[in-house]
């Protein structure tokens, strides 16, 4: 696995356990889009950065079709719950809590995520 | 009525024509074919159609499309249908009927609605080869079979209404065409001197030749009994190869004679009020045939269908009874609007005309107006909008003065009156008899809240449609007024619509997404984060309008790749397992072994499956995110381009070989598919856009399922829009005929802006042509007519698009940092997704579709999608 050069830009770090995992620098988010990490573990997590610079971390697999595909999802706002929807089936999911929006027994992880 | 005690009373009709049928469905409305044994004898070899549209035929609907009948209706009322069976004579003695099968069939309600026969002059060899009339659709299909084979020049006998409409079928068929009439002008029942002559100019403008003030005396054949020509009654000859004589229609009353009924001095079988015969109790008379209680032979289909409804509740014993009706008319005759209604020709005592004239634009505009203001009727040529407010106001005196509502609005005080001055009693829908009244109660007690809902509600809108515009502005002016809140915007985060967000961003030129919503979003959405709905949506309206206002037309350029929907992010459809299909555009579907090559080293060299499309092209299916770049840069440098299979934009043109090879092909529809393909790829719509180029009227491209499709003339192209395949399809609607490639071109250009102007969010071009007010006759107007006066604009923006196109995968792989996006993560661009993997199926890969369930399984027992390179 070739892992990101590390440089001095701000960095995206998020907290999948107990300590904290370096995923890119902010530069590789464009607003409003977002990008697949692979941790350690093999687990997927879709990051996303807002147009105010906040960042979002969930689980990259859409629990729906099983596809690791939430990061290639459309981000938007419903009142003021930041929201990922799913690029296949377009179920929205809260990018806070991970709850499905259209389907309260559904969710994704959640991560807590850090910009420095 | 009067049956033996115990049996099932048999109501007969004889006649399956639209009163008829009409008939039919009145009698099933009212719970009487339950109760009765219903036997029909049809003369025709099909069931009733929609005679009423029978030109249509020649525009490409289908005897079958133009069917009234629906066979689970007869069946499910268990009504007895005898086909091409007709009634030869009536005992009403033994109160029988006979069919020409020789099947006796007893009734104890006879119900004759046999409709009327052309009229055809008695002039010397009316009878030769290549005389026909205009009636039903086998003359139709032997009219096109002689005007194909046979002739160069068509002469119809009569200016009235079908006159009109068949000299305009001979000329679609490519005929040099001739009217030939009797009386100073044309339509000389419907309209007066002045409506005549600006429908005469038109219809001269049209390429038509119109003589008028003349008769027929006789036909002149070859030796083979053809007809060569006709002789006029001022000596001269018209040279012809084909004649169509449409001088009017007689009631079919011989049945109604020889079995003793009483029938009028000019024909029709004498009705009273109940339509029941004025001989017979037990015999009824409904439609053309009848001679009405008001002394009328009615030969429009509206009073018919009302006849039926009274028979029908006659012999239910309901209360009813038809004491006359109106002879209002709108048609579209060779697309210039023709209305009259009321009393067209001033023949009240007293009255007053008011009319508008302008020759030179083709209008003519006449109220007729009592002294007491009251509206009595009118006429109205080239521009008949206001028919429907007109119609329903008469009878009554129009809320403001009767100049304005001729006047054109641009005239300064030209007025529109709505339809909000229609009192209740207002008969909107004539077709279906349906009042002002009941249109605002399907709003307000049936909650209805769109057109559709109201059609089907009330019926109304559904004969001839010429009320449709009226009722569309009912509906809107009603659900306003009970205060129904109907929320048009596009989503949660903007108020407006789409068309209208598309003339914010056009006249404010703003070309940034985020601009837009804080400016115009709903309060609450402004400095948000926007939604999947309206990002997509305003990213393809800025695309579309990329060069007019200044944006890039490069759709991943800045915040622009964040609008994208993911297939159009990644340039590339994605599929259940989180792979993408790669479709690079073959246009037309024609494409060099060269180039076939190429496609199949790649698909083997990536280890992708490969299959033909439903638009003719090929599909690779199965690449990784990070494979596109590869596979495109090969693609690229081969000169393929991105086919747009993900993007709401045009897709294929298909075409069919045409006549470079095929033996019936009368142009090269290949060439002009390509053409088309190249013109508009790349541009953004609000839906995919599809067409298909076909070589001749046989149709092998399939042009009418599409979006706008293209069929070959002899003499140009016809361009049909609105056509869907897909869950509802529909069949797309004649918008042009015979046109140079030239003329071709300039239509699509304006149909297609005009259609990415006004459409809302993912309607295909089918649901918004059903969805616009005045529909296809609307966007006739503007894209052909240039009624609004934005021809100018449209050519000019997709002039600017076709200059400024550039292939995005082309762009794409010569841009590192977009490239940088393709990669499966973003801290090891290189590993691949671990749950995109394949099983083998037929020779080729298929998803590992278990897999996305199980999340990983181990790595020997999966091919992998993407073989060494
Ligand atoms: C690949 C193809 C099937 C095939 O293997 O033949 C296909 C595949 C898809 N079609 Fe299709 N359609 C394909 C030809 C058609 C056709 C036939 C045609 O174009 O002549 C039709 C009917 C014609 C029409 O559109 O009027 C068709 C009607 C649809 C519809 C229904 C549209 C409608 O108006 O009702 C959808 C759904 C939609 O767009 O909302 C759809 C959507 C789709 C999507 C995009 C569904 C999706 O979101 O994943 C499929 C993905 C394509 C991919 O991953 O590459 N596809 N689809 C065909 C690609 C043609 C091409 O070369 O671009
Ligand atoms: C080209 C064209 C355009 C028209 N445009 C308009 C328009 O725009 N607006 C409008 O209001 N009207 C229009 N009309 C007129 C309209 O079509 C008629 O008013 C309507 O069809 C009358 O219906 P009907 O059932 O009385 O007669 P038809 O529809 O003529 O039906 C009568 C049926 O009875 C059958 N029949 C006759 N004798 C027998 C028998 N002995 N046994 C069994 N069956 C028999 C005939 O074959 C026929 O099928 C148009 C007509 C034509 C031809
Ligand atoms: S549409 Fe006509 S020209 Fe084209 S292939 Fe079919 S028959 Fe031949
Ligand atoms: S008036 Fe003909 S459909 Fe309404």
């Amino acid at each position: 696995m070739t892992l990101a050069l590390e440089t001095t830009a701000v960095k995206v770090r998020l907290r999948p356990a107990d300590g904290w995992f370096t995923a890119c620098d902010l530069g590789a988010l464009t607003p409003g889009r977002g990008v697949a990490a692979l941790l350690p573990d093999g687990r997927q997590v879709a990051l996303f950065r807002d147009r105010a610079d906040r960042v979002y971390a969930v689980d990259n697999r859409d629990p729906f079709t099983g596809a690791a595909v939430l990061s290639r999802g459309l981000i938007g706002t419903l009142g003021d719950r930041p929201f990922v929807a799913s690029p296949l089936l377009k179920q929205r999911f809260d990018l806070i809590s991970g709850e499905c929006l259209d389907d309260e027994a559904v969710r994704v992880a959640a991560y807590e995520v850090r910009t420095a | 009525m009067t049956t033996a005690p115990g049996a099932t009373p048999t109501i007969v009709l004889v006649g399956h024509g639209m009163v008829g049928q009409r008939f039919l469905e009145a009698l099933a409305e009212r719970g009487l074919t339950a109760t009765h044994r219903v036997v029909v004898l049809c003369e025709e070899p099909r069931p009733a159609y929609d005679r009423v549209a029978l030109t249509s035929y020649f525009s490409g609907r289908t005897p079958e499309e133009l069917s009234l009948t629906d066979m689970r209706f007869i069946d499910d009322h268990g009504i007895e249908l005898y086909v091409g069976e007709p009634a030869e004579t009536i005992d009403r003695g033994a109160k029988t009927v006979t069919a020409r099968s020789g099947r006796v069939l007893g009734y104890d309600v006879l119900v004759l609605a046999t409709g009327s026969y052309p009229f055809v002059p008695p002039v010397p060899r009316k009878d030769a080869v290549g005389c026909f009339v205009y009636r039903t659709i086998e003359d139709l299909l032997a009219i096109e079979e002689y005007a194909r084979t046979k002739a160069r020049t068509g002469a119809v006998v009569g200016g009235g209404l079908l006159g009109l409409e068949a000299a305009g079928a001979l000329k679609g068929l490519g005929l040099t065409s001739h009217i030939v009439e009797f009386a100073p002008r044309l339509m000389p029942v419907q309209v007066d001197e002045g409506g005549g002559a600006a429908l005469l100019r038109t219809i001269e403008e049209m390429g038509l030749t119109v003589h008028t003030g003349v008769g027929t005396q006789e036909i002149v054949t070859d030796s083979s009994g053809a007809v060569t020509g006709m002789r006029l009654s001022d000596g001269s000859e018209l040279a012809t190869d084909l004649v169509v004589f449409s001088a009017g229609v007689r009631p079919r009353d011989q049945l109604a004679r020889d079995a003793g009924l009483t029938v009028g001095e000019r024909g029709g079988i004498a009705v009273d009020e109940r339509c029941r015969t004025v001989s017979d109790p037990d015999v009824f008379a409904i439609g053309e045939c009848a001679l009405a209680a008001d002394g009328r032979v009615y030969g429009l289909v509206a009073p018919g269908y009302e006849q039926a409804e009274t028979a029908a509740a006659t012999i239910a014993a309901d209360e009813a009874s038809f004491t006359g009706a109106d002879l209002s008319t709108k048609l579209k005759l060779l697309g210039v609007d023709v209305a009259s209604f009321g009393d067209a020709h001033g023949t009240t005592e007293d009255c007053l005309d008011v009319v508008y004239s302008d020759a030179r634009a083709g209008l003519y505009k006449k109220l007729v107006v009592a002294r007491d203001g009251t509206l009595l009727g009118g006429v109205l040529v080239g521009d008949a909008e206001a028919y429907g407010t007109l119609r329903a106001l008469t009878g009554s005196v129009p809320p403001v003065s009767p100049e304005s509502l001729v006047l054109p609005a641009e005239a300064g005080s030209g007025e529109r009156l709505g339809p909000s001055a229609l009192p209740d009693e207002a008969i909107v829908c004539s077709c279906h008899n349906v009042s002002k009244g009941a249109i605002r109660r399907a709003v307000g007690e049936h909650r209805c809240t769109t057109v559709p809902e109201v059609k089907k509600c009330t019926k109304a809108g559904t004969g001839c449609g010429s009320c449709v515009k009226v009722l569309g502005r009912l509906v809107d002016a009603e659900l306003a007024a009970s205060g129904v809140e109907v929320d048009k915007g596009l989503c949660g985060c903007f108020a407006q619509t789409r068309e209208e967000l598309y003339e914010i961003v056009l006249a404010l030129r703003i070309t940034a997404y985020r601009d837009l919503l804080d400016r115009h979003g709903r309060e609450g959405a402004r400095g948000g984060e926007g939604c999947e709905t309206c990002k997509p949506a305003v990213g393809s309206i800025i695309a579309s309008l990329a060069p007019t206002i200044g944006a890039s037309g490069y759709v991943l350029d800045g915040e622009q790749a964040a609008l994208q929907d993911t297939n159009d992010h990644f340039l590339a459809n994605l599929q259940r397992n989180g792979s993408y299909s790669v479709v690079p555009r073959i246009p037309g579907g024609e494409i060099a072994p060269e180039k076939l090559i190429v496609i199949g080293e790649i698909a083997r060299d990536f280890g992708l499956y490969t299959k033909i499309t439903g638009g003719q092209r090929i599909d690779m299916f199965g690449a990784r995110v990070e494979q596109l770049p590869l596979i495109w840069s090969r693609l690229v440098d081969a000169g393929f381009e991105s086919g747009h299979a993900y993007g709401k934009a045009l897709r294929t043109v298909k075409s069919c070989v045409g006549s470079t090879w095929c033996r019936y092909g009368v142009q090269d529809s290949v060439r002009m598919a390509i053409d088309l393909e190249l013109r508009y790829r790349g541009l953004r719509s609000p839906h995919k856009l599809k067409s298909a180029v076909s070589g001749c009227q046989r149709e092998c491209a399939e042009a009418r399922s599409k979006d706008f499709g293209v069929i070959a003339t002899a003499s140009g192209w016809n361009l049909y829009v609105g056509g869907n395949g897909g869950a509802i399809p529909r069949h797309a609607d004649l918008l042009a005929q015979d046109l140079s490639d030239a003329e071709l071109v300039r239509l699509i250009d304006r149909f297609l802006m005009f259609y990415i102007r006004t459409a809302d969010r993912l309607e295909r071009t089918s649901t918004w042509l059903e969805r616009i007010p005045g529909g296809l006759d609307h966007v006739r107007d503007v894209v052909v007519h240039d009624a609004l006066g934005i021809c100018d604009e449209l050519e000019q923006l997709m002039r600017a698009h076709v200059a400024h196109h550039r292939d995005e995968w082309a762009q794409t792989v010569a841009d590192p940092e977009k490239l940088a996006r393709f990669v499966s993560f973003v801290n090891a661009p290189d590993t691949p997704d671990p749950v995109v993997a394949f099983v083998p199926e037929r020779d080729q890969i298929k998803p590992d579709l278990p897999l996305l369930s199980i999340g990983l399984r181990p790595a020997d027992d999966v091919l992998e999608g993407s073989a060494p390179r």
